[in-house]
């Protein structure tokens, strides 16, 4: 046991940030920088795709052959690390996080020849088709129902909270193929093509004003079957897969640290009530100093078990305990931050932070982000399935209550 | 001990809660904060004509007389419906503060017309330096003549925008965090000088940043005594705090039902979700936290009749509690509705931003926290 990093890994370290500071564009760092959101600016996050696609790097956490990076996971939180500190805008997931990984694990060989290159090259923008207004937390009740007709599917149904939808050309969901067995047993994994005859899309305004999600209506749409992923009625193993990756795939503790080290720069430039700056207040700087000691447990609770997934395990249940402790960190440090930034958090200025709007603002422009990420992140907790559902799954798998 | 409202105190809840039930659902309140001005001036008159807009005044000023336990009372009911229209702004940061400290005639003119809801004030007193604490003033009045000039810039002034007049906290001597050497003064919103910033607040109010480039009062609109004003200024924003605390309880109120009524109705896995223990425990406390707050608020406005240092300790303590506990009653309650509590769609939304607001305006936890532990 011991902490000492691999000469190799420092290299490795110095050609990302090289790289990045070649690369990174002031608009692009803008995006980065002003994103309150996990889902950044399409336009700047898909521009930066297109540069690491032409370096090989879009995926690091693919297999090299599906033009993955082959980096082990401790070379991907490097480049996780090094994209935070210089605020590259994040990559949009749904595509290289969720439908990829997915393709890959459960896919033909012909729906990887045709999806990876071009969820790669960002040519296809992929959306995600599970949550339905009746089945949220209960996924396993959808409704969404794909009725056999030859070599096609009829599909009729909602989807809600697609994050992006209007910007996708592709969507990937979970139907209904059959309604006479346990609810899991009748669920298929099938990928859309967005502008089939018959899907509408609505918008679902945030709370922090922010077009992000919306309602996705299927009316007698027509799917041809070979967009089935896996099996029919099988769909429920493809989610499970995919969830975890969704979970386990990634790493808090990095985004965590660098929101921490930007609430320390608020406080150093705002001042206290009392005298000095914020940075002075004892009080304040208590409850950062708190919060990032969890975060130094969570930091370490993910390196062992990156370590156990470097000698081949799966996180399973795992993966539930971080998503629970990342998002509900992340979650105490925008209210650090909204106490932080005091009342210049009250404008709602959420036009001057869309990347290239060049709006004036009032205050500092270090508030115009904390409170929409503060009202943004609410939604951690309740995505991706609940911290509710995930305690569920703690008690039952690892438990066995 | 008796907790139980005057005659006059339940047909002042009796009337605004009418009100409020019948012309201001949250419908109603949407389409006011995304208005132009941000509230509705027919409201203002009603307000005026039913009596709302003198409680806070002395009989001798044309008022009600009302005390701080009416205040209280008023407010909560204004929470609950998250009332737009600028009534901490006017009544008590503006018009209690030209009670306070205003001559004989300033009261007599100012506050009939404040009364008669026909003048808009806001009390422009937070910087960026102060971090709410009124004590410090980097805004500066310089004697010129028979006049004053004010330089200097005042942050998210509430009703800054839409004020006939502002009441301008300056610094006339001392140092830019000397308890000695405030002045109040009374100026035209539109004088030369002035540039203001108004905007939307993420709670659905309206405020502005308000910069002040030699600007020429007569000392005729110095309020009270040149250099005498913090505690004054104090005052009223402990009153407007106290109001604000009982509109954060009011708010609870209707998030806490809000999510109870949700999770009855709302199924999944089979059975509404009010049903797993797990929720039920959940919302035992949000409720526990709504009582606690409530008695907060009777705690304050009855200790505030107490004087000056009693009102301090008491209306911080109330600030503490409700800051903490609205936070929580938001955070669940928005968790509890999940994806659909995300939504500009429910109010419940629109509550969490309310409380997420209050927690930042007057000094947060953190400041009365601090402030509790140094009032004797």
């Amino acid at each position: 046991m011991d902490l000492t990093v691999k000469p190799e890994y420092r290299q490795f370290r110095d050609e990302v940030r090289a790289f990045l500071a070649d690369n990174l564009t002031a608009d692009l760092r803008e995006a980065g920088r002003l994103a309150t959101s996990v889902f950044h600016d399409v336009e700047r996050s898909m521009a930066w795709q297109k540069i690491l696609h032409k370096k090989g790097w879009a995926a690091p956490h693919w297999p090299k052959k599906f033009g993955g990076t082959g980096w082990d996971v401790v070379q991907r939180a490097i480049f996780a690390e090094e994209s935070l500190q210089a605020d590259a805008p994040a990559m949009i997931p749904m595509g290289l996080h969720m439908c990829g990984p997915c393709i890959i694990g459960c896919g033909t060989q012909e729906q990887k020849d045709y999806y990876l290159p071009r969820i790669l090259s960002g040519e296809d923008f992929w959306c995600q088709g599970y949550s339905e207004p009746g089945a949220g937390s209960d996924l396993a009740s959808l409704q969404t129902f794909a009725e056999s007709d030859g070599d096609h599917y009829i599909v009729n149904g909602t989807k809600i909270w697609t994050t992006y939808a209007h910007y996708a050309n592709k969507i990937f969901c979970l139907v209904r193929t059959n309604k006479n067995c346990k609810p899991q047993e009748g669920i298929t994994f099938l990928l859309i093509d967005m502008n089939t005859p018959g899907i509408t899309v609505e918008p679902i305004i945030g709370l922090d004003l922010v077009r992000e999600q919306n309602t996705v209506f299927f009316d007698n749409v027509r799917v041809p079957k070979a967009n089935v992923v896996g099996k029919e009625n099988d769909g429920w193993t493809v989610a499970k897969y995919l969830l975890m990756f969704e979970r386990g795939g990634q790493e808090y503790a990095p985004a965590l640290f660098h929101g921490l080290e930007k609430v320390k720069e608020i406080a150093a430039q705002e001042f206290g009530s009392f005298g000095g700056r914020l940075a002075d207040d004892k009080t304040f700087m208590r409850k950062v100093a708190e919060v990032e000691i969890e975060v130094t447990a969570l930091e370490f609770t993910e390196n062992r078990i990156k370590a156990a997934l470097g000698s081949g395990q799966s996180p399973g249940a795992l993966a539930s305990m971080t998503k629970i402790l990342g998002t509900e960190l992340s979650q105490r440090i925008t209210e650090l931050a909204i106490e932080a930034v005091g009342v210049y958090g009250l404008p709602q200025q959420v036009d001057a932070i869309q990347p290239g709007a060049n709006l004036p603002f009032v205050g500092p422009e270090y508030a115009l982000t904390a409170m929409p990420r503060y009202l943004n992140t609410r939604a951690t907790t309740i995505y991706g399935g609940s911290n509710e559902v995930q305690r569920g799954i703690i008690a039952k798998m690892v438990l066995g209550l | 001990m008796n907790f139980d409202l005057s005659e006059e105190q339940q047909m002042l809840v009796d009337s605004i809660g009418k009100f409020l039930k019948n012309d201001y659902d949250f419908e109603v309140r949407r389409k006011l904060a995304k208005s132009e001005l941000g509230f509705s001036r027919d409201n203002w008159k009603t307000y005026a004509e039913l009596g709302w807009l003198s409680v806070p005044f002395s009989a001798d000023n044309g008022g009600f007389g009302g005390s701080t336990v009416d205040l209280m009372l008023m407010h909560e009911q204004f929470g609950k419906a998250m009332v737009v229209e600028p009534l901490i702004p006017t009544l008590i940061l503006g018009g209690r503060l030209i009670e306070l400290l205003g001559s004989a005639q300033q009261k007599e003119t100012l506050l009939s017309a404040v009364i008669q809801g026909e003048l808009q004030l806001a009390l422009a007193s937070n910087e960026r330096i102060a971090r709410n604490n009124p004590a410090i003033v980097g805004t500066t009045a310089t004697a010129a003549g028979s006049d004053y000039v004010l330089n200097g810039e005042k942050i998210v002034v509430l009703n800054g925008a839409a004020a006939d007049k502002l009441l301008v906290t300056a610094r006339t001597s001392g140092a830019v965090d000397a308890a000695d050497g405030i002045s109040v003064f009374l100026v035209d919103a539109n004088a030369p000088g002035i540039e203001r910033t108004g905007y939307a607040t993420v709670d659905g109010l309206r405020a502005a940043d308000i910069r002040f480039t030699h600007v020429k009062v007569s000392a005729a609109n110095l309020l009270g005594t040149a250099g005498a004003a913090l505690e004054a200024v104090e005052t009223v924003l402990d009153e407007a705090t106290l109001a604000l605390c009982a509109e954060a309880v009011g708010a609870m109120d209707v998030m806490y039902k809000t999510t109870v009524e949700y999770c009855k109705t709302r199924k999944q896995f089979g059975t509404p979700i009010g049903k797993f223990q797990v929720l039920q425990f959940r919302m035992v406390d949000m409720f526990i936290a709504h009582e606690q707050s409530k008695s907060m608020i009777y705690m304050a406005a009855l200790r505030a009749l107490e004087g000056r240092d009693a009102a301090r300790k008491a209306i911080s303590a109330a600030k503490v509690q409700i800051g903490k506990s609205s936070r929580k009653v938001g955070q669940e309650a928005i968790q509890l509705h999940g994806g659909m509590g995300m939504t500009d769609e429910l109010n419940v939304g629109y509550y969490f931003k309310r409380v997420t607001a209050f927690d930042a305006l007057f000094g947060n936890v953190d400041f009365h926290l601090e402030r509790y532990t140094q009032v004797a």
